[in-house]
């Protein structure tokens, strides 16, 4: 298959830009600013969303455990820039230093405070990241269907309890009192209002160059070899895939790009909670994967990013779960092609996105 | 000594309740190959009308129509909505058992609220012990596990001597040559689903005086039943209570080395050591052989 003309793909990235300069200019002409602070939230979330459509609609590998690779992200970033380094006369504080993976700022109550500097808790956060879905991914990949689901769940529940019992990452109450990340001399990612604006075009802009690389991969050899895989694993074996390689390669971008998007939303809100790495979060992030289409990162975006807002905003008040629980259900047993027919028109998507009559598979193994 | 004992007591309580989850699960899951991540769901529905309908009815009473209207639920669940999907992949499937558990879950915390209630104890009261070896224990602890050795009996009994039972299991087995002989599959993944609910019900209602009825129940419930499924063997219902077993007498042990806190994850370690050296579980045949059950 060859992709599509380059003008044919660069299309929706203009209409995408229109629409989020026209969002930023309607928002700050109605004096309705604060809007963008929940679609800046709404973008890193995308981020997620856009990872995990790699890995679930493309190659057909499910993951509960995105929350967990989130809140990994977030944790490692306000662990690491709030706690303060005191025996800075070690030897290994003073490398660290010399090397500038530490940052001085002043304190509340005064003096001097030693931390790793964001930058540094930005890369060790993704470095984490990677190394539990390799450690995960590569026993867990060799499950399928209910296995793999349970497995990376399960993975995610560990997670969530070991933050919440632990003391170093604040228990219950999370971590507050992140500070900013300095992006250059024009740019700090941060909650301020003065900054917002900036803050909004740089969300964006990482979770269109996130779409972009994710669409470029699906186009390559490594797409094309995760969708092989997608619609039968043996005979995409038979052809001389490395599946296991490729899967894991899946597992783990998506599971860096979750922990980029938890660092930086963490900047963004100057702190975190355990709950980020909840169950619930998890399926939620699976629920807008569905919303979106499964196999579509466009959809995946504008569904996520709609969703998101309105969540954020409150606008569901209690019934927050429960519309992306029915979400869940209507979207994947009914219209298996998410809300793409809304934009696709009903007949041209019936007959792209009419879902596949698939053998119930149960063997969890690759045979 | 005694400290061991009391250990084992508390394990094996909360161990029969994973097994009866697992076991719901791989009825379900036999008969029907969904594996239902709302099982837990079951369980907190059972406390949660028992305790309602306590207030009105005598505790038997209670607890009876409990279980047949949370069996009811099942049978409708499965008829109403898994009827309907069987040309839906594994994928869709878990994520729509998923989505189910969560709606649910939200429509017993706007049907009730999110308090923790429980059920009244179905002899004493909450000072009331009994003694065994040296061990005290609640009496309520004797009630769950006499239960469960009676619901895993009558199981037994329902699924090897009644015509209904062979019936099912002979959809288990083998769908095609089932319907052919006869048997009507969708009634029979209808009544599994049925009898999962209700015996999960049941298990919600016993277990509720000790460890309390909460709407959020249900998904930790569900995932650590899983691992008792899986640690027995996916698809085997009796080798269940050996994982079941397994998996609450490590979370109560792990309470004497680790904190407290970090109970649940005991289990979910468990799970993920198991899914990864032995996916197949201690009893389960080769997945070879289970290929067939789709």
């Amino acid at each position: 298959m060859t992709g599509p003309s380059c003008r044919q793909a660069l299309t929706p990235f203009f209409l995408a830009a229109l629409l989020i300069t026209g969002a930023q200019l309607a928002a700050t002409a109605a004096h309705r600013e604060f809007y963008l602070t929940q679609l800046i939230l709404c973008a890193y979330y995308a981020c997620v969303v856009l990872g995990l459509t790699f890995l679930v609609g493309y190659a057909g590998q499910i993951s509960l455990a995105h929350g967990a690779f989130f809140a990994i992200g977030g944790y490692a970033t306000a662990v690491l820039t709030t706690t303060p380094l005191r025996n800075s006369t070690e030897p290994w504080v003073a490398w660290l230093e010399r090397a500038h993976w530490l940052a001085r700022r002043p304190g509340l109550y005064g003096g001097e405070i030693l931390t790793v500097s964001p930058w540094a808790a930005f890369l060790a956060g993704l470095l984490v990241a990677c190394l539990a879905a390799v450690l995960i991914g590569l026993p867990a990949l060799r499950l399928r269907g209910h296995y793999l689901a349970m497995a990376t769940l399960g993975f995610g529940l560990i997670v969530y309890r070991l933050l919440l019992g632990s003391a170093f990452a604040g228990a219950a109450d999370g971590i507050t009192g992140v500070p900013p990340l300095r992006l250059g001399g024009w740019l700090e990612i941060s909650g301020r209002a003065s900054v917002r604006v900036r803050n909004y075009y740089f969300a964006w802009g990482f979770a269109l160059l996130t779409l972009a690389l994710l669409r470029n991969l699906l186009v390559s050899r490594i797409g094309l070899a995760l969708r092989a895989i997608h619609d039968n694993e043996s005979a995409a074996q038979a052809m001389g895939v490395p599946i296991g390689r490729v899967k894991l390669q899946a597992f783990v971008l998506s599971a860096a790009i979750a922990a980029a998007a938890g660092s930086l939303l963490t900047h963004t809100n100057g702190g975190l909670g355990p709950s980020e790495a909840s169950a619930m979060k998890s399926v939620r992030y699976v629920a807008l994967v569905a919303a979106g289409g499964m196999a579509s990162l466009w959809g995946a975006l504008a569904v996520s990013s709609i969703l998101n807002f309105f969540s954020l905003r409150g606008w569901f008040g209690t019934l927050d779960h429960a519309v992306f629980g029915a979400l869940l259900i209507a979207i994947v047993a009914f219209a298996p092609g998410g809300f793409g027919f809304i934009w696709r028109g009903v007949g041209l998507q019936r007959r792209l996105f009419r879902p596949r009559k698939k053998r119930l598979d149960d063997d969890p193994r690759n045979p | 000594m005694v400290h061991l004992l009391q250990y084992v007591f508390s394990g094996v309580t909360v161990g029969s309740i994973y097994a009866i989850v697992a076991i719901g699960f791989n009825l379900v899951y036999r008969t029907t190959g969904i594996l239902n991540f709302a099982q837990g769901e079951f369980v907190m529905l059972g406390g949660m009308v028992a305790v309602s309908l306590a207030t009105v009815l005598p505790l038997p009473a209670a607890v009876a129509a409990a279980v047949v209207l949370v069996a009811a639920m099942g049978w409708l669940l499965e008829v109403a909505l898994f009827r309907r999907l069987r040309r839906h992949t594994l994928l869709h499937m878990i994520i729509i058992t998923i989505g189910l558990s969560i709606i649910i879950q939200e429509a017993a915390r706007h049907l009730w609220d999110e308090k923790v209630r429980s059920l009244p104890y179905f002899t004493g009261d909450e000072c009331s012990s009994v003694r065994l070896f040296g061990a005290a224990m609640s009496p309520q602890v004797l009630w769950v596990l006499g239960i469960t050795i009676v619901i895993v009996l009558l199981l037994m009994a329902f699924l090897h001597l009644t015509l209904p039972g062979r019936a099912m299991r002979a959809c288990a087995a083998n769908p095609a040559a089932a319907a052919l002989a006869g048997i009507h599959l969708p009634n029979m993944r209808a009544l599994a689903f049925a009898l999962s609910a209700g015996i999960g019900a049941l298990a919600g209602c016993v277990i509720s005086p000790i460890s309390m009825t909460h709407y959020e129940m249900g998904g930790s419930l569900a995932i650590k039943g899983f691992a008792a499924a899986v640690l027995g063997g996916l698809g085997q219902p009796m080798a269940a209570i050996a994982g079941g077993l397994v998996v609450g007498l490590a979370e109560s042990f792990s309470v004497s080395v680790l904190p407290a806190a970090f109970k649940d994850a005991t289990a979910f370690a468990i799970l993920l050591v198991v899914l990864f050296i032995r996916p197949r579980g201690f009893f389960g045949r080769p997945f070879a052989e289970e290929g067939r059950n789709a």
